[in-house]
């Protein structure tokens, strides 16, 4: 967001703000997945982009929201938008919970063990756990969201709710970013040693980006249940997790724009070659070879941040 | 007492299968610290590979049971080393100097490029191992009742990790694995050809896979073209669990997680078969931060 940007910006925003009034609905539909994504993939950025914690078990995190949320509706009445926060603050806790032991583990044995929590927590909904998360049929007969009096039903109500949600996340992580928890993100990503040496606690920041990015794809799974009504352990697999690693590093690491455009090109390619039907993901697969040969660094790779004295100043507190 | 033989043996055999795919990954790890996500995928070529060979050359009808599946396996094994080496040429050798997640990225790419030429290949359904060929004899030993088959599979996986074992430990090319896996700079001053260890490592795990393939697609007698996900996974967790990049670690992990989960699956819950697989691979972890065989190396500053 340099000079000149804001234009570009205000016209991809307004563009995109009237897509439901000139798409069919399938492909507003297809938009609302990828905002959804673009949400996960903002959480997960927070994790693995700025932080550089490697997790590839993020559809855990994702599953605990949205069966918050469709326990909470089904079996109380409670709204499913008042969920919300109870689902966002149900994933984080156990993201904590989980990642508090295994956080300190070097890059790749912190990754296997996030696999390994994804396919724990995938399983023990199947095994209907505590006898609420209706086995390997899942939750149905989840409400229909309402917001100031209106149900949330057709697919361009649920492009505003959903892109809404993207655009105060935008605004809300840009803000982290260049806060004092950003830059100690991106410290303990560059050379945790050197970031634990000058004074940053780093055992505290992977917790905390772990349950911030945690809460954020809860809150996703919230907003996945309302639009879907139903949800089942297979929509939260092994696969979901790799889509979202995937869209983070092709995207750029730590970079929210190039996550969200990643997200756009990931979720977004395969719907366009539909017609190619068993085919396509033999050319996702290739494309995505190819993408990381010819740009490694990702899309828009993370640049530096340059900060003024004064957020410098400001920042020292 | 029975029983507890039945999944003891039953556990060594799946756990020798996922010690052999496990090799693969440590090795490459070792000397590249890259995770190989395609190398599950090789794993189901060299079960399909072993299928198409087997009912078209109709090697154990010419040969005999047991020359015609060792001609089979050293055909497989060949095949499939040959496409790990177009893998790492295609894929990772461009991808050498950049950020270690992108080459995951390109390596997760590769897996589902594979994964999906393979169901275009030969559809999405099942395939079967023909059962007639196979031997259904049991052995009896000390009044147990073992099949062949398991007997035999737990032999050929020990069999390859000694041999690999020993070329790596005692050959002049198995020390120059070793020295690539410590410090590449340094074995490349030492006139060690580095890309040469780097091919070497992505023909003889892949070939290890490919064998493990074809023993799963033996064993079970059932083949999916998804199956490398699941094995590719749990092969993992072994190499893990023993410590990636440690060889021994990843024969131990693997043959430990195969009669972890047999025996899970029996006594405590089939249905959390492999969430026990997953549980105590962390609480290892939790205990050992760096698997049970990985040297626990001191950050450098």
């Amino acid at each position: 967001m340099k000079h000149g940007k804001p234009f570009v910006v205000v016209v991809l925003a307004a563009l995109l703000a009237a897509a439901p009034l000139f798409l069919n609905a399938y492909q507003v539909d297809v938009l609302n997945s990828i905002g959804l994504y673009g949400l996960l993939a903002l959480g997960l950025n927070l994790i693995l982009g700025e932080a550089g914690l490697f997790n590839m078990g993020h559809a855990a995190f994702y599953a605990v929201g949205a069966y918050t949320a469709a326990i909470l509706n089904t079996r109380y009445q409670i709204p499913i938008l008042w969920t919300l926060p109870l689902s966002g603050l149900a994933a984080g806790l156990f993201a904590l919970a989980v990642a508090r032991p295994v956080v300190h583990l070097r890059g790749d044995y912190l990754l296997i063990v996030t696999i390994g929590v994804g396919e724990i927590v995938r399983i023990a909904l199947v095994n209907d756990i505590f006898g609420m998360t209706g086995g390997a049929n899942g939750i149905f007969g989840i409400s229909r969201p309402q917001l100031f009096g209106i149900v949330i039903r057709r697919p361009q109500e649920f492009f505003y709710l959903i892109w809404g949600c993207v655009a105060l996340t935008i605004v809300l992580f840009l803000r982290l970013k260049q806060s004092r928890f950003g830059r100690a993100l991106n410290y303990l990503r560059e050379d945790e040693v050197a970031a634990e040496g000058s004074g940053i606690n780093t055992a505290y920041y992977k917790l905390a980006a772990f349950g911030l990015g945690a809460a954020w794809a809860g809150m996703a799974g919230t907003l996945f249940a309302a639009k879907m009504t139903i949800i089942s352990p297979e929509s939260f697999n092994f696969w979901e997790s790799v889509v979202l690693f995937m869209i983070v590093i092709l995207g750029g690491a730590g970079n929210i724009v190039g996550v969200l455009l990643a997200a756009f090109l990931v979720i977004g390619l395969p719907e366009l070659f539909r017609e190619f039907a068993s085919a396509r993901m033999l050319v996702f697969g290739l494309v995505m070879v190819v993408m990381m040969v010819f740009r490694p660094q990702g899309l828009l790779p993370a640049r530096g941040g340059r900060f003024s004295p004064i957020t410098l100043a400001r920042g020292r507190g | 007492m029975e029983e507890f033989f039945q999944q003891l043996t039953n556990g060594l055999a799946v756990g020798g299968i996922y010690a052999l795919i496990a090799l693969g990954y440590t090795m490459v790890y070792g000397v590249l610290k890259l995770i190989n996500f395609a190398h599950g995928d090789l794993f189901t070529y060299g079960a399909y590979l072993g299928l198409t060979l087997l009912t078209s050359l109709a090697l154990t009808d010419r040969l005999g049971f047991a020359l015609g599946v060792l001609v089979l396996a050293l055909m497989v094994m060949g095949l499939v080393a040959v496409l790990g080496a177009i893998l790492e040429r295609a894929a990772y050798r461009p991808l050498r100097e950049s950020p270690r997640l992108s080459a995951v990225v390109s390596a997760l790419g590769a897996s589902i490029f594979l994964q999906n030429a393979l169901m275009l290949l030969y559809g999405a359904r099942f395939q079967v191992y023909p059962d007639d060929i196979l031997p259904t004899a049991t052995l009896n030993v000390f009044g147990l009742y073992l099949p062949l088959m398991r007997v035999l599979i737990v032999l050929a996986s020990v069999l390859m990790m000694v041999a690999l074992y020993l070329f790596i430990q005692k050959t002049r090319i198995g020390a120059a694995i070793r020295a690539a896996a410590i410090d590449q700079g340094a074995a490349r001053l030492m006139g060690i050809d580095v890309n040469r260890v780097i091919l070497l490592v992505f023909l003889m795990g892949p070939a290890l896979g490919g064998a493990a393939g074809l023993m799963v697609g033996l064993y079970y007698g059932q083949i999916n073209f998804t199956m490398g996900w699941v094995y590719g996974m749990k092969a993992f967790t072994a190499a893990i669990l023993g410590g990636i990049g440690n060889i021994p670690g990843a024969m131990v992990g693997g043959l430990l997680l195969g009669v972890i989960e047999a025996l899970g699956a029996a006594y405590i819950s089939i249905a959390w078969k492999d969430a026990i697989a997953f549980l105590v691979l962390i609480l290892i972890l939790i205990v050992r931060p760096t698997g049970l065989l990985g040297e626990r190396v001191a950050d450098k500053i």
